[in-house]
């Protein structure tokens, strides 16, 4: 494979493989092992806050150590381990869905994922640096100003979430330019998969929603490492202003956390009831719907900072519309079932499980959304048990979903069904038990955030069935990973059509995919493109185009490089050292310039050596 | 992947265009400018909210804006805008000696806007106008100097392409970049129009 065509181009084996490729498929392995991790180290943070609040005045850990368990539970799950887990899957997944032999822009696909690795490293880097960050993943000023957070703590969360948004924010200019630009010939936007509809608008929420965040991270770490004013009262800085320009990023930030889950469910349930999608149509303009009134919506997280009753009033009425399309996309899963041949695997398992799950974080959403209840709710465990019923319950859930449908498709091999179901029902178990009882520690009146709480309050016994539910699904988690390594060792090969009821274009192809994807580019001719064929009596996709040589990108290490330079920029900065600040930024500005200057030609494989058993001379 | 071989004669109308590569870069970028619109939009709304905010004996907008300095800072900006345009046309022309031209007087054009920028802030400095002075000046140092920063760095960028295109000659493979920069540029003369008018004439007048 190493001989190329016009230009001969350097292939590179074992480590120096990953850490250079471009190629869509390895580099969403890549977001699945470091958001993987980084899940690990969530957990592991969520389990320990669990042991500290098992019973009352308990002394697991210090007060302190407590808010930086929260801040960096939150921080990690959402950014380091959900969302690369989305884009493990967007990788693994989309340009096969859309027929594509690689994403838009492969050299900055690399990028992404460098930059967001780094900006993790860098944020986990503060346990050991003199303490994480402890103002909560919402970082609320003024406790995450200079005055109330001096230590560096606060630093580590503005730089390294800084870097690792840079990486999202890629990723979703190219996905958006992969869907647009890059479908095969006769995929029209409404025949495209659920889940490629669902990673659009969530890539269009990206784009729209992260530069707010930045420019929050920059106006905060200008105050705190400047000495600048935007939140400093005491020079006319306002402090709800940062709340805003966060919240204005973070509750889209939640639908970019929950479309893709809504994606993945309708590709299991569809598949697994070996039926069509109910109501496709409406669950495309469902979730365009979602996507759009995700932006007007976002001071429901503010009703008590005091923005007068008609503020309250508007944001509370479009929080509860959001119900609306999602309650359409919930009739439509259950109409998919409806009638169908239902296979119950663990993909199906986690997919019908998220159905209920959701629908109790959906109606606990709207409670929240009424304004004057919310003043009840507000900074309870009730909050606490909504958003861990949409997070955890909707998007994770989702993931393991995905993961567990996609996984011979990514690895070539068929996980354990056994160990699968397992997993299933200890997550599924656990999850229920940890927080379905929050909600009532919520209503009694407990506080959030708190460290530890008083005997007597009636808080006892519904702490312990939390915690004990939270070891379960740790159980869960473990028996997961059991089963990632059972599958690698012994693990059964998975076909093309590995679940022999494919509907759309990632089962035509080899598990795992071939560097190239498609030998020739396929022809769609409607909606559930290989089912289609399927039905037509087909055994395959009519092709595109004849065969012919494929032109691949080269692989690059200077993605590693340029991250790595903003990694060490990022830590010149934080300890005010503006020579190593300067020197890490000049690193990433030279990959830039040796990027820009020197052309990619790429190489080609010629048809001599596509190695796809299904290819037609 | 043949591209470098073609000649300035023999390039297809709109060479930006003529390969996939090119097309994905071209809508990959009017994302990007997407995203920049949330970004000075979130700048924007923090100026607004805190440029009243100038705390005691600082000087107010009204007292340290010139407006003619400014004034001329968006003719010389604006006109830029029109050089890139003619850039472009060039490029589709397939002139390449007039296009490195007009990228070169952009490129001063922009020179002298940064030139003139940092004149101001030095000024507004000598007035007691300090990035840490207020919330007001944090803002806008924050607001004004993005944008500077931007122009610096679309500077930098054309002046690189120039010396690609000097180097490789027009081809499908800069054609694009050459585009994309002329984007690049007008949305940051768009900005700088938001500019003079929410933070100057509003400082002003307002």
């Amino acid at each position: 494979m190493a001989h190329a065509h016009a230009h001969t181009v350097k292939r590179y084996k074992g480590l120096m493989d990953w850490l250079t490729t471009v190629d869509h498929k390895k580099i969403g392995i890549l977001y699945l092992i470091a958001g993987g991790l980084f899940f690990l180290v969530g957990g592991l943070e969520a389990i320990m806050i669990r042991i500290q609040l098992w019973k009352p005045l308990n002394n697991f850990v210090s007060a302190d150590t407590f808010n930086e368990l929260i801040t960096m539970h939150g921080t990690t799950m959402i950014f380091l381990a959900a969302m690369p887990m989305l884009f493990a899957l967007m990788n693994a997944v989309i340009p096969l869905q859309i027929g594509a032999r690689d994403v838009a822009f492969p050299f900055l696909n690399a990028l992404g994922f460098w930059t967001f690795f780094f900006g993790g490293v860098l944020l986990n880097v503060s346990w050991f640096t003199g303490g994480a960050p402890d103002a909560g993943w919402t970082s609320y000023v003024p406790l995450a100003g200079s005055t109330y957070s001096s230590e560096y703590g606060v630093d580590y969360y503005v730089i390294g979430l800084q870097i690792a948004g840079i990486g999202t924010l890629i990723g979703g200019i190219n996905f958006l330019v992969t869907i647009i630009n890059m479908r095969a010939p006769g995929m029209t936007f409404m025949r495209m998969p659920m889940f490629t509809w669902a990673i659009f608008i969530t890539s269009a929420l990206i784009l729209f929603a992260f530069p707010a965040l930045t420019v929050g991270l920059v106006a905060l770490m200008f105050d705190r490492l400047f000495d600048a004013n935007f939140f400093n009262v005491a020079n006319g800085g306002n402090a709800v202003l940062w709340e805003h320009i966060f919240w204005i990023f973070g509750h889209p930030e939640v639908y970019i956390l929950i479309l893709p889950a809504f994606g993945i469910i309708s590709e299991v349930i569809s598949t697994f009831s070996r039926k069509r999608l109910f109501g496709y149509s409406s669950m495309v303009f469902a979730t365009v719907l979602i996507g759009f009134l995700g932006f007007m919506v976002w001071a429901h997280h503010m009703f008590t900072t005091g923005l007068g009753p008609v503020a309250n009033a508007l944001f509370s009425i479009a929080t509860m519309l959001i119900a609306v399309p999602t309650g359409i996309k919930i009739f439509n899963w259950l109409f998919t079932m409806w009638g169908g041949s239902i296979k119950f695997t663990s993909a199906n398992l986690f997919a019908v499980g998220f159905i209920p799950t959701f629908v109790m974080g959906g109606v606990t959403g709207v409670m929240l959304a009424a304004a004057p209840a919310d003043f009840q709710y507000h900074d309870s465990y009730f909050v606490v048990a909504h958003f861990h019923y949409v997070i955890v319950g909707g998007l994770i859930l989702g993931i393991f979903a995905g993961l567990h449908y996609w996984w011979p498709k990514m690895f070539g091999r068929m996980l354990n069904e056994t160990l699968g179901k397992l997993t299933f029902w200890t997550f599924f178990i656990g999850f229920h038990m940890t927080f379905l009882i929050q909600h009532f520690l919520g209503l009694l009146g407990m506080p959030r955030r708190i460290y530890t709480y008083l005997d007597g309050l009636g808080f006892n016994e519904m702490n312990l069935i939390s915690t004990i539910g939270a070891f379960l699904m740790g159980l869960g988690t473990i028996f997961f990973i059991t089963n990632i390594i059972v599958t690698a060792v012994s693990g059964k090969k998975a076909a093309g059509d590995a679940w022999e009821d494919g509907r759309t274009l990632e089962w035509t192809i080899p598990s795992p995919a071939p560097e190239y994807n498609f030998a020739q580019t396929p022809l769609v001719r409607g909606y559930d493109a290989y089912w289609k064929e399927k039905m037509d009596g087909h055994k395959e996709m009519t092709p595109a185009e004849p065969l012919g040589s494929i032109h691949m990108p080269s692989p690059s290490i200077l993605p590693l490089f340029m991250s790595i330079g903003l990694f060490i920029a990022g830590f010149g900065f934080m300890y005010h050292n503006y020579f190593v600040g300067g020197g890490g930024l000049a690193l990433t500005f030279l990959c830039m310039l040796i990027r820009s200057l020197k052309d990619d030609h790429g190489f080609h494989i010629e048809p001599d050596e596509l190695h796809d058993k299904g290819v037609k001379a | 992947m043949s591209a470098h071989s073609h000649v300035e004669g023999q390039l297809p109308h709109e060479p930006e265009k003529a390969t996939l590569e090119g097309r994905n870069k071209i809508l990959g970028f009017w994302l990007f400018l997407g995203a920049e619109v949330v970004l000075f939009g979130t700048l924007f709304s923090a100026f607004l909210a805190l440029r009243d905010k100038v705390g005691d004996g600082n000087p107010t907008a009204d007292e340290l804006f010139n407006l003619s300095t400014v004034a001329i800072a968006t003719f010389i900006l604006l006109t830029s805008s029109l050089t890139s345009v003619f850039a472009t046309q060039a490029l589709h022309a397939g002139k390449k000696n007039a296009m490195i031209g007009w990228l070169i007087v952009t490129v001063l054009f922009g020179l002298a806007f940064l030139g003139l920028e940092i004149y101001e802030f030095a000024e507004y400095v000598h007035e007691g106008h300090g990035f840490t002075t207020s919330a007001f000046s944090s803002s806008f140092y924050t607001l004004v100097g993005f944008h500077g920063a931007h122009v610096a760095f679309g500077v930098l960028w054309i002046g690189l392409i120039i010396g690609q295109v000097l180097k490789k000659g027009l081809t499908v493979v800069t054609a694009p970049k050459v585009y994309v920069s002329g984007l690049y540029w007008h949305f940051i003369d768009v900005v700088w129009v938001f500019i003079f008018t929410v933070v100057y004439l509003m400082g002003k007048v307002g």
